[in-house]
């Protein structure tokens, strides 16, 4: 019997010549991450074990991404005690505002996480570096005290499903984000519960590394431990450019046990959107057209990579946003965000009236840049739509890529990308 | 035993502790703002020793430990439902809140109905309906954890012994 790509990188981080789902396996851990938000709890209860210093200042990773530019006096506080904290540690990757990102943009951008990596992270969305052939996990801050302090953490092996998305060829204005929300619209937000989601076929071969990063990325929307896609030569030249170190690719083997397939035909999938209040409460976009709109957000750790900065910046080009609408757009990282502005995409969004912020998690999660007013409505590219997930409990969140985010903010409703680009 | 509090399935992490609130880490904080988005009186009305009962997939959405935190903070001595999703499930055990899994129990009783958990039998008992379901017990050494206060507390605990007896 074979192993998946998720056991054969469990395996080999704990030791082990190979593992079986269900076990409980003690491993290594090559990366440990928190933000602003889990970091200073993680930080608390570091301190209860006593320990002087982390177990390996290069594998520790700390983002202050949620609040910053600091929004408030207590996540003033909240972040100068992970600043002190880095500092106090010499932790390698840290980075300040003005250089900081989103922390699963930043992290793949920069090659802090490589194929074969195992990791855990203070941040459900952990899981996006699956895209990169990674077993990475959200834990919370307890057990990310506990891997900073000794470098490992225990794991139950879990069974792995498998997505195949057969055809090359999907559909216009359709991408990972779509992909994504129609498996989470098919099997619910609790059906891959303690499992791993991996992606795999010609559909996926055909995506970008960042479509596949928005995939792996919304995994836990399903209820899922981890995402994870098979390196390939697309995972290959992104990260080969980026390495600082020796990486290893791991590749699920023909006879990998699966406890479920899922056959997915790719050019069925049309562009969608997720409605109030789940993201697997799942239509085609056409179902949801002319539904006004108060705010419209690009960004996130799910849809604020360069493509999708891309895909906005071509639709609002010459353009004008609704004048009823805020349109806010926040590139991932400043690497995205100075490469959008070299494009004049950061320009071409101005002119046509949206704001363009410095990167940061805040409205994704009602934090900032953008909360929501009772009774008003946004379309944003992130990844839940829970109640009063960006402002007040009676505010509403719809999910959907940013070709149908950039098209409903020009025409003010929840829109087809194609009825915009096409009387352009 | 404690007077129960009901709520459906897929309760996320922004209705137990909205992320307007992880501002600040204190748990008097955290408590007063408790199921804010789910139950916006209950912060006010919730008593010590009271108990939580969920549907599916309890604790669903963001990796914040301010959520089982949040609950344990407000008073409630216990969490039971039909399953959790897994980040929760282990921040829960982490930080010392009980959690017992039980499908029928999440089921049946009601809101406002007494109920009482016996932590080494995983027996739960509806005083007010008569009615006992089991769920699994939680195993011997994650009582000590939960008594200790959670995890780092534990091993702090455990360590400060094994100190001792050398």
């Amino acid at each position: 019997m074979g192993m998946t790509v998720s056991e054969k990188i469990l395996a080999a981080h704990a030791g082990l010549e190979r593992v079986e789902p269900g076990e409980i396996i003690n491993a290594r851990l090559d990366l440990v991450l928190a933000n602003d938000v889990t970091g200073p709890v993680a930080i608390e209860e570091f301190a209860k074990l006593g320990r002087a210093s982390v177990f390996d200042r290069d594998k520790v990773v700390l983002v202050p991404d949620h609040f910053t530019p600091n929004k408030d006096i207590p996540s003033a506080e909240l972040n100068k005690q992970l600043r002190e904290f880095a500092r106090a540690q010499q932790i390698t990757h840290y980075w300040e505002s003005g250089r900081v990102g989103i922390e699963h943009c930043l992290l793949p951008e920069q090659g802090v996480v490589l194929p074969g990596d195992l990791m855990i992270g203070a941040d459900s969305h952990t899981c996006t570096y699956g895209a990169l052939g990674a077993f990475a996990t959200g834990v919370g801050s307890t057990d990310m005290a506990a891997g900073m302090a000794t470098g490992e953490a225990w794991f139950r092996v879990p069974e792995s499903l498998r997505f195949v998305f057969h055809g090359a060829e999907r559909q216009p204005w359709t991408g990972g984000k779509d992909f994504i929300l129609y498996l989470i619209g098919l099997i619910g937000v609790d059906g891959a519960r303690y499992r791993v989601m991996e992606f795999t076929g010609a559909g996926i071969g055909a995506l970008s590394m960042d479509g596949r990063l928005t995939m792996c990325n919304m995994a836990v929307e399903a209820g899922a431990k981890a995402g994870v896609i098979e390196p390939d030569d697309v995972t290959l030249d992104y990260v080969r450019a980026r390495a600082r170190r020796e990486f290893r690719v791991y590749r699920s083997d023909a006879d990998a046990r699966y406890l479920e397939t899922y056959e997915i035909k790719t050019g069925d999938i049309p562009p969608l959107v997720a409605c109030p209040n789940s993201p697997a409460n799942v239509k085609p976009v056409t179902e949801a057209a002319g539904i006004k709109l108060d705010q419209v957000v690009i960004g996130s750790c799910t849809n604020g990579r360069l493509e999708d900065m891309a895909i906005a910046a071509a639709l609002l080009r010459g353009r004008k946003i609704h004048p009823f609408v805020r349109c806010i757009v926040l590139p991932g990282t400043q690497e995205i965000y100075l490469e959008s502005l070299r494009r004049g995409w950061i320009e071409d969004m101005v002119l046509a009236g949206a704001v363009v912020s410095t990167p940061t998690c805040g409205p994704c999660l009602g934090g900032h840049m953008g909360i929501l007013a009772k009774g008003e409505r946004a379309l944003s590219t992130t990844n839940r739509n829970f109640v009063g997930r960006m402002g007040h409990p009676e505010s509403e969140v719809y999910l959907s890529n940013p070709a149908v985010a950039a098209a409903s903010a020009v025409k003010g409703e929840i829109t087809h990308p194609e009825e915009v680009a096409g009387n352009g | 035993m404690g007077k129960v509090w009901k709520f459906g399935d897929n309760i996320d992490t922004d209705a137990i502790i909205p992320a307007r609130y992880l501002n600040e880490t204190g748990a008097a904080h955290l408590a007063a703002h408790c199921m804010e988005d789910a139950d916006p009186d209950f912060a006010r009305r919730v008593q010590p020793g009271d108990i939580i009962v969920g549907g599916r997939n309890f604790g669903c959405g963001s990796s914040r430990e301010h959520a089982p935190a949040a609950i344990k903070a407000a008073g409630l001595t216990a969490v039971i439902a039909e399953s959790y999703a897994r980040i929760f499930f282990r921040n829960a055990l982490n930080i010392g809140l009980p959690i017992y899994e039980c499908a029928e129990a999440a089921r049946d009783v009601a809101a406002g109905d007494e109920v009482e958990v016996d932590p080494v039998s995983g027996l739960i008992r509806d005083k007010t309906k008569g009615t006992e379901y089991q769920a699994r017990p939680l195993p011997p050494f994650m009582r000590e954890l939960i008594a200790a206060g959670g995890l780092i507390a534990h091993i702090h605990a455990r360590g400060g012994k094994e100190n001792a007896d050398a």
